[in-house]
Order: C-alpha cells, then structure tokens, then sequence
C-alpha cells in the first residue's frame, strides 16, 4: 500500500478520522504531521489526544516545542518544531529518551527536524482543500502499513 | 530568619528559553542593575527563535553577562550573598545552564541559592516598580507560550483562575501575522499594521466570551483571519483593516476575561504582565476600564513584560529572605505547576 487520501469535509470529519486512528495506537509509534500554517494539523492533534483520552488543556506546543502527556500506560509527546532551525537543536529536546514502546511521538513541522529525527510509522500531510481539507496518509513501517490496510476500508467513504 | 532579610544583593539567572537575562537585586536598595542578552536578531536569520542556539548562546553570554551586570551595579562577586535562577518551567537543555552556572557560583562563594519559578517571576515583575501592587491581586499573563489569569492571594499563593485550551495570545498574533503575509514572529508589526486600519470593516467573533468561565481560544480566530483574508482583496489598507479587526477581538476578549476575574476574586488590583502586555491598544482599555469600574492597573516597563532576568533575581531574593533555600543539587523542571510553589510565609512562621 503506498498512500490514502481522504477529503475531511469539516472539523467533526477530522475530530471522527482522528478516533479512528486512536485504537490502533495504543502501543506507540511515530506520526509525522504535515501542512501549512492554518492547514488543520493542531485541530487534528488535538482531536487525536482527546480520542486517546487525554483529558483537560491540549496547549499548543508552538512555543514550549512539546507537551508531554500519560494516559494509562502510554506517554503521549507533541513536539511542534516550527521554530527549530537547525535538526541539531533537537539535542536540546532530549528527544532520545521520549523514545520507547509505550510512547507515542506527534510531530507537527517535521521537515524542521531533517535527519535527526526518528523514522516514522505514519505520514499524514494536510491542505486546504476547496471546502475543508485534504489529508494524505502514507504508512512507512509494516506497523503503519498493517493499519492503514484494516482501516481503508473505513474510510473510503469519509 | 524569616524577619531577617538579607543584607546582601542576590543575582537572577533568566534562562528557560529564548533569553539570557541577568540582574541583581537588593531588597533595601531595589534593582541594581540588569542585563538581557536579547538573541531576537541572531534569530531572525533563521526565520524564528532557535533553541539550540538559545541554549548554546545561554552558555555562551551567560558569564560575560554576569560580569557585566555586577559591573554595572558596581559590585564584586563577593558582594552577593545568594544566586536565584529560573528551574522551570521551561526547555530542559536552556534550563539546566542557568542552574548549572547558578549553583556552582553559589558553591563556591558558599552562599545560598534557590530556584525561582519562571511564571512567579513575571507576577512579581510589577514589584519592581516603585508603584507596586499589593495582594490580592488578578494576573494576566499574555505572551507568545501564555495566556493565563491568575489570582495571587499572597506571594507564593497561586491559582491558576483560566488558561488558553489552545493557542496563546501572542502565538496568535505571531501566526496571524504570518498568514497575511508579515515575516514571523509578527505579532508587534500587525499590532502596528492595526494603528492604521479601519474600525468595524472586518469584525472577528471574541472566543468564549459567550458563555461563563475564564479560559481562553485563539486557534479557531486565527482562522477566521485567514479565511477573511483568503477571501479579500489582500490589499495592503485591507491588511490593515483585518489587522485592526484581529486586535479588536483579542483585547476585547482579554478585557472581557479580566473584568470578570476581578469580578470573580473579589480583587481590586489587575496587574498586566507578558509580551503581549506591551500592546497600546490592550493598556489603553484596561486603563479606561480601570478608572470607570474603579480597580487598579498595574503594568510593568515593556522590558520586564517579556522574560528578563530582574523578576527572577527579585523573586529569588524574596524566598531566599524568607529563610528559603534548595540543596546544592542541580535540578530542573521542564514542567512545573505554579499551583504547587511554596508560600512565602508558611502557616504559623511570622
């Protein structure tokens, strides 16, 4: 399987693909998130935590660079790397040791952090579409393919 | 020792993240002196602030910033007689200089030094002025990572009375900004644009003033931005009408919040503090409101709304006099709840 697009018509669209992806997600992984400013992708975040069960404030991590979360056993990071210039600053983030099996990495402005940053499991880029937005998802590893391959189906109606 | 204060000026290290700031404060004799390694311009190269070079240059200009500090104040470093540096919250890397540098200053001249909380340095600012606040008092703590009302009961009493659920203020005027087209971080250039736009062409809705509470939304007004701009003419008096629209909305909502925060707390004092607090239009009404609702408006000077290193050396300087003091461990904390810190007096002391 090589990608899926999907038009999300609105934000209860994104809010219902999000909840989607968040059952297949409790054992971690890394998720690359994609898209200009305004595109949808702290909406899209956002909607992701709350489906995983994160209660409360889901600040944006624009500034801090991350906000850290726990839900049950799983450690939940969202790094916003839109004022990274350099992938070396990530040092700075002690990124190595957010790294684990029960963590669960989402990273907006990826291309910020070039090669420094861990591979991902999911792609998903956003656009502006016409009336909503686009969304492109492309799996990297067999973990990624194997969900988008049980969830298509689901969405080819979305 | 609590009644005790100490004779001695204590130094404050500011270094959770973009700034390097330095100063000494004495609490007979006020501030004497204070430095900002300000790295805005080093960054503006890189289209944004630049942790890794904020902490690389925290290591780099924090020593010759001190040097410089005491020089200004005209003291040695034997004159001192404790070190404050921020722990956090903040970036772990940029953090752990300031403390890093602090403690061993402090171990080796064998005086006391404390971690200072980064937000209880910015709701203190205001005591560095000569008119200072009293508590109680409400806070509005509005910068590019903030967007807070908070009711300080004592000093070393907080609550957390509202908070953003998303985006924060200034993030909101940074990101505005660069959707119509201003290089990031724009924020005080639309705030400028605004001056020059019209009133009342381009009206944005004021997030969640619609309904009780205090916390705050700016992401879905970003938006509404955008699209208003997506969809106009994108000249640039239409940028200034937008702008002037954008302004209105976010300092509406921020009086709106603060009025009913005062309301709420029972407070006669607003103390204003933040990047965002240096905006004219957002003082300016506060003020208006002030004199009409009969409360007092207390802002500091521009340079102590954003991080600096005198709040720090102030807030360090009070805890330290309390008799308050850390180990000699080095410690940080990324995240931290100012909800947790402890009171300046504990119950029962003096």
């Amino acid at each position: 399987m090589t990608e899926l697009s999907v038009h999300l018509a609105d934000e209860a669209a994104v809010a219902q693909w999000a909840q989607s992806l968040a059952p297949q997600l409790g054992q971690g992984g890394i998720i690359h998130l994609y898209g200009e400013l305004g595109a949808g992708k702290t909406t899209f975040a956002r909607a992701l935590l709350q489906a995983l069960g994160v209660q409360g404030r889901i600040k944006s991590p624009t500034y801090s660079l991350i906000e850290s979360y726990a839900v049950d056993a799983l450690a939940i990071h969202h790094l916003d790397l839109y004022r990274i210039a350099d992938p070396g600053e990530l040092e700075w983030l002690g990124l190595d040791e957010l790294l684990g099996d029960h963590s669960l990495i989402l990273i907006e402005w990826p291309e910020r952090g070039g090669s420094e940053l861990p591979a991902p499991d999911l792609i998903l880029q956003l656009a502006h579409a016409p009336a909503g937005r686009d969304l492109v998802v492309r799996p990297l590893s067999a973990w990624g393919e194997a969900w988008l391959a049980a969830t298509s189906p689901l969405l080819s109606t979305a | 020792m609590s009644d005790q204060p100490i004779a001695k000026p204590v130094l404050g290290i500011e270094s959770s993240c973009d700034e390097t700031g330095v100063a000494v404060y004495d609490l007979q004799r006020g501030l004497l002196a204070h430095r900002l390694y300000s790295q805005v311009r080093l960054h503006a190269d890189y289209g944004g602030v630049v942790p890794e070079l904020a902490s690389r240059d925290h290591v780099r200009k924090l020593l010759p910033l001190v040097r410089e500090t005491l020089t200004a104040a005209g003291l040695s470093v034997d004159d001192l007689g404790g070190v404050a540096y921020t722990a956090g919250p903040g970036l772990v890397g940029a953090l752990l200089v300031g403390a890093c540098a602090a403690r061993a200053l402090a171990w080796s001249l064998e005086i006391p030094a404390i971690g200072v909380h980064h937000m209880e340095g910015h709701l203190l600012a205001p005591l560095l002025e000569a008119e200072a606040p009293q508590p109680p008092f409400v806070a509005l703590l509005v910068s590019g990572g903030h967007s807070m009302l908070i009711g300080v009961d004592a000093i070393g009493s907080y609550r957390l009375l509202g908070d953003t659920l998303d985006d924060a203020a200034g993030e909101a005027f940074d990101k505005t900004a660069k959707l119509m087209g201003l290089p990031y971080p724009g924020g005080p250039e639309l705030a400028r644009l605004a001056e020059q736009g019209q009133s009342g062409r381009f009206r944005f809705s004021r997030p969640m003033t619609d309904r009780p509470g205090l916390d705050f939304s700016f992401s879905g007004l970003k938006t509404q931005v955008l699209l208003a701009w997506q969809n106009s003419d994108k000249t640039v008096a239409t940028r200034a009408d937008i702008a002037r629209g954008f302004e209105e909305a976010m300092v509406d909502t921020l009086r709106i919040k603060c009025l009913r925060a005062l309301e709420a707390s029972g407070a006669k004092s607003l103390v204003i503090a933040g990047g965002v607090g240096a905006n004219k239009r957002l003082r300016a009404q506060l003020a208006e409101a002030a004199q009409r609702q009969g409360f007092k408006v207390y802002f500091p000077r521009p340079e102590f709304c954003t991080d600096n290193g005198a709040m720090i050396a102030l807030a360090g300087a009070l805890r330290l006099a309390a008799g308050q003091l850390d180990d000699a461990q080095i410690r940080v904390f990324p995240r931290w709840d100012l909800q947790q810190l402890r009171p300046l007096q504990p119950a029962g002391g003096v």
